[in-house]
């Protein structure tokens, strides 16, 4: 018998949520996009568990998508970093606060 | 329920189960304590690469493959790539939080969810063995890579023309977000063409006069849209500016 | 005959639209010629609709009612625009449309080269057609249409030359006392409709013997309080002299003839409950009683003769009133067509005498015109006999018979009433001394020093300074001119009818039928006829010539000589026993207070306070609100996380065992 399922989406949650706080706590772009993808993939494991536990393919259909999805995201992301930091290099995400209300 | 459950699964699995967790968590808290930036991309590689381990256990084995050949393959070189390009390594100070009550409260709410997502688990009652959607996952023939791809292309066939449209769109903004403002010349004798707009304000806009072949006027352009084809690896005026950037303040 | 009834109050209306749409361009006369000959075509129409009424045998055949359309039919009350023709709104409709046409004519010479000629007439046109319709009506409802559509032209006419603040505030005070008994009106109404399911007059009349007394009475006392507002009596007479602000047609007609006459009908109508209610007759009568003696008491003091003649009317109201109470209604629809008569007559002399003088009113400024303005004097005694009650005049039979049958049902206010009557007879008399007789005061270019004019109110008090400011209104050599033909015409109908009214209801029974007997069935047994012997009828009527004879020999004596008798002129007779300021006190300065508590606190800070409040408390939201935009990415991604958890914590309450 293989691993039961639940073990798997306690990983991923927990993998959720470390990405989670890397997000909050974290004030370099890059690393905040990092823990972004870190959210991401543990969304991954939890629909190929549930693909498993279901025995339906399109929990992996799902995360084919949501991978390219990533990917798409992480270029868009990135070309607005350096567009950003063409400016100032060591700008952190605090810095950009012009919608202050 | 752990005795019983543990009896019943197998060795080799709960092993390989318990080290790529191992893996996966390691890395996630890498990347999220490593200072250095390229540190952490490292750390997302390990992360990614346990997650791929744990695709496979799963019987997901193709997307363990892509996993590995587009996560950790592309996009974290991508992250290398703009870190090292853009020169954003220098060590962030981890310890001083300039936002007051940010650490406390993520902490709180973080391990609030967290526990909320566990019990809601625990507690939910879980529809299992429900019919599948999209077709069954095992015992397919041709295995996993046919499954999916049977999947993809009949019943998802139109996310999959839409995600192919996102990538083109992905590369154009990407394009266009990174490539640098055209430059405009000052204003002299050889600008003036006929039906050339000469007199519209510059506002500061840097463009090279070089470009001006069609005598379309460079700046105040606020829509980012290029007048002309695209030229990679134009002039290699650094200067910032463009309608693109966002304002950055101290 | 009957069947063209509708052409009654129909051409009056008729008259009143094309002068609104046509009479600028008509001007001066002709304005007045159509609304004239209007006035008459009713009441020729009101003649056919008698002589049809007669041709039929006495009793109900002589009760016609005439359906034009079902006016509200909402759940359990239906009402019909409709009128109902029988002998007492017949006897009404005669004497207004003849009064009024009458008094049409003489508008025509009186208001000649005013400058909204046309006006008064759309005016006067309306107002008989609501009074026209308020007797001819069919049920409460449609007569109450008319009873507001009159107290509306009141305001109108009274306020006509409402440049003039003093004009505009008594239009203002008629409409609102009006109003005050308006409100009566309507409680009657509901309450009446209550108790018996419907508001037409058979409908109650039906039912009129199944009402409790105490209801009785109390629709009765209601009723009377709007007649009390209509009519000018206590407590709401102060109105009256004030409307004497308007035109004197106007006065002539609705304060005289025509308007302050509809309480009277009104409880006439009504006479099958009031039959029940013996505590509202009562009431009804020892109230009219007072308010004749009061209103002579007042008549006795003032100086403008336009306000002797509108306290006289109160007086006399008081009269039908009494009647009313006793029971005796023919007695007071006698009375009051008599009154009609010889009132309409006396304020159209006293109009044909300020126009003589060029707008003189002040009695003390007058004095021996009977030289210049003979004919005005001749039809005037005609009036001032009549309403002194001298024999065989026709006041001296109506108000005799009033008085017969107070003395056979309420001897005090017999008391009352004959006093007054003497009073009347003398203030009457002094009326026409001052005004006709004596030295000319009104050649002497000063003014004629003396106590300050009669000041009633502020209004009068304001009008007799205008007058006095202008030493003399005619010229040092101009005399006194005699009306013209359109006024004088009337002046003479008016002056020979309140000479032999009287024939209409002698109190012994002659050859010739009494015309007003033909009221008997409509009354029916709720008449009150004194059955007194012969006698007694004729020791009461002498006792009534000799006080008539009485006052006016005291007056002769007091006012032949001098026009100056400060004693016999107190304050408190010229300010109306006080009264406007009585109602001041207890009601306008509290009111007045209370309307700036309101509108000072409950409006200012109240309402304004929560209005303003609103957008405060929204500002103020904003701004606290406004603090959650930091700008900061983190803080903004946190929102999300608790979002997140406050979601899971949503679907935990859910699923939780």
């Amino acid at each position: 018998m293989t691993v039961p399922g639940a073990w798997y989406l306690g990983l991923s949650v927990v993998l959720f949520a470390i990405g989670a706080l890397g997000v909050l706590v974290r004030r370099n772009v890059l690393v905040m996009f990092m823990c972004v993808e870190l959210m991401l993939n543990a969304a991954n494991l939890a629909f190929v568990t549930f693909s498993r536990m279901l025995d339906d393919i399109g929990g992996q259909a799902l995360v084919f998508f949501v991978l390219v999805v990533a990917a798409a995201e992480v270029v868009v992301g990135l070309g607005i970093v350096v567009a950003i930091f063409r400016r100032r290099q060591d700008a952190t995400a605090d810095d950009f606060h012009v919608l202050k209300g | 329920m752990s005795a019983h459950i543990l009896a019943a699964v197998s060795t080799v699995d709960a092993l390989t189960f318990a080290v790529s967790a191992l893996i996966v968590l390691a890395g996630a808290v890498g990347v999220v304590v490593s200072r250095h930036p390229v540190h952490a991309a490292l750390m997302l590689v390990m992360t990614l690469f346990g997650v791929a381990v744990l695709f496979v256990e799963q019987r997901a084995e193709f997307l363990a493959a892509v996993q590995v050949i587009v996560y950790a393959g592309a996009i974290v070189v991508l992250f290398l790539f703009v870190i090292m390009f853009l020169g954003v390594d220098r060590r962030e100070s981890v310890a001083a939080e300039p936002l007051r009550g940010q650490r406390p409260l993520a902490l709180v709410l973080v391990v609030l969810g967290f526990a909320g997502l566990v019990v809601l688990g625990a507690e939910a009652h879980w529809s299992v063995g429900a019919h599948s959607v999209a077709g069954v996952a095992r015992g397919q023939a041709g295995g996993n890579v046919a499954a999916l791809g049977r999947a993809v292309f009949t019943t998802y066939l139109f996310p999959f023309e839409v995600t192919a449209a996102l990538l083109v769109i992905a590369v154009v903004g990407a394009v266009v977000l990174a490539r640098r403002p055209p430059r405009i010349a000052p204003p002299t004798e050889e600008v003036p063409f006929e039906g050339a707009d000469v007199a519209r304000p510059a506002s500061g806009e840097p463009g090279g006069s070089e470009r001006r072949a069609d005598g379309e006027p460079g700046g105040g352009r606020a829509d980012g849209e290029p007048a002309e084809p695209v030229r990679v690896g134009s002039p290699s005026d650094p200067r910032p500016g463009g309608e693109t950037s966002v304002e950055v303040s101290r | 005959m009957i069947h063209a009834a509708y052409l009654m109050v129909l051409l009056p209306l008729a008259g009143f639209a094309v002068l609104v749409v046509l009479g600028r361009r008509l001007g001066d006369p002709w304005a007045g010629w159509l609304a004239t000959l209007a006035v008459a075509g009713s009441f020729v129409a009101t003649c056919v609709t008698y002589a049809g009424l007669l041709s039929r045998p006495s009793g109900a055949s002589r009760e016609v009612t005439q359906n034009f359309f079902t006016w509200i039919s909402a759940g359990p009350l239906h009402v019909h625009a409709g009128i109902l023709v029988d002998p007492l709104s017949m006897t009404m409709a005669l004497f207004v449309s003849g009064v009024s046409t009458l008094i049409h004519l003489y508008s025509i010479g009186y208001m000649k080269r005013d400058r909204d000629f046309p006006k008064f007439f759309l005016y006067l046109n309306l107002f008989v057609a609501s009074m026209m319709l308020l007797v001819l009506g069919s049920s409460l409802l449609v007569t109450f249409v008319g009873w507001e559509g009159v107290g509306l032209c009141s305001y109108f006419l009274i306020a006509y030359w409402f440049e003039r603040p003093s004009a505009a505030s008594a239009g203002k005070k008629a409409f609102i006392y009006n109003r005050i008994g308006d409100a009566g009106f309507l409680l009657a109404m509901f309450l009446l409709f209550e108790k018996t399911g419907t508001l037409s007059y058979r409908g109650i009349f039906a039912h009129a013997s199944d009402l409790s007394t105490g209801v009785a009475t109390a629709a009765c006392l209601l009723l009377f309080l709007a007649a009390a507002g209509k009519s000018a009596q206590i407590p709401l007479f102060p109105w009256l002299p004030d409307a004497m602000e308007g035109p004197t047609p106007v006065s002539a007609l609705i304060h005289a003839a025509t308007m302050v006459t509809a309480g009277v009908y009104l409880l006439c109508r009504m006479s099958p409950v009031l039959a029940t209610a013996h505590d509202a007759q009562l009431v009804i009568a020892s109230v009219g009683a007072a308010t004749a003696f009061v209103g002579a008491t007042i008549a006795c003091a003032q100086d403008d003769i336009k306000k002797v003649v509108a306290f006289s009317t109160v007086s006399q109201l008081g009269y039908m009133f009494l009647a009313v109470g006793t029971g005796a209604y023919e007695a007071a629809i006698f009375l009051m067509v008599a009154h009609a008569f010889y009132k309409g007559l006396l304020f159209l002399g006293s109009g044909s005498v300020i126009h003589g003088l060029h707008d003189e009113q002040d009695l003390k400024r007058m004095g021996g015109l009977a030289r210049y303005l003979p004919l005005t004097a001749v039809t005037f005694a005609s009036g001032w006999f009549a309403l002194a009650g001298v024999p065989p005049l026709s006041g001296f039979w109506a108000k005799g018979d009033v008085l017969d049958n107070a003395f056979a049902r309420y001897p005090t206010l017999w008391v009352i009433g004959i006093i007054t009557a003497a009073l009347t007879a003398y203030y009457s008399s002094r009326l026409f001394i001052l005004a006709f007789t004596g030295e000319a005061r009104w050649r002497h270019s000063e003014a004629t020093g003396g106590p300050a004019p009669a000041s009633t109110s502020p209004a009068a008090a304001a009008q007799a300074a205008q007058a006095a400011s202008v030493a003399a209104h005619l010229g040092p050599h101009e005399e006194p001119h005699e009306a013209p033909v359109t006024m004088a015409v009337p002046l003479v109908v008016l002056a020979v009818a309140a000479f032999a009214a009287g024939m209409l209801s002698l109190p012994w029974h002659t050859g010739i039928t009494r015309p007003l007997a033909w009221l008997d069935p409509v009354f029916g047994s709720s008449l009150y006829a004194a059955h007194q012997s012969t006698a007694t009828k004729w020791v009461l009527g002498v006792v009534d010539s000799l006080v008539a004879f009485g006052g006016i020999g005291a007056a002769w004596l007091l006012w032949r000589r001098t026009w100056r008798r400060p004693a016999l002129e107190p304050d408190f007779l010229r300010r109306v026993w006080y009264v406007n300021e009585l109602y001041d006190l207890l009601i306008g300065r509290p009111g007045a207070r209370l309307a700036s508590f309101a509108s000072g606190v409950i409006d200012r800070r109240a309402i304004d306070g929560v209005v303003e409040g609103v957008g405060t408390a929204t500002r103020g939201a904003g701004s606290a609100l406004r603090r959650l935009q930091t700008g900061f990415l983190r803080q903004y991604a946190l929102g999300i996380v608790l979002g997140i958890v406050l979601l899971l914590a949503f679907m935990l309450t859910r699923v939780w065992p």
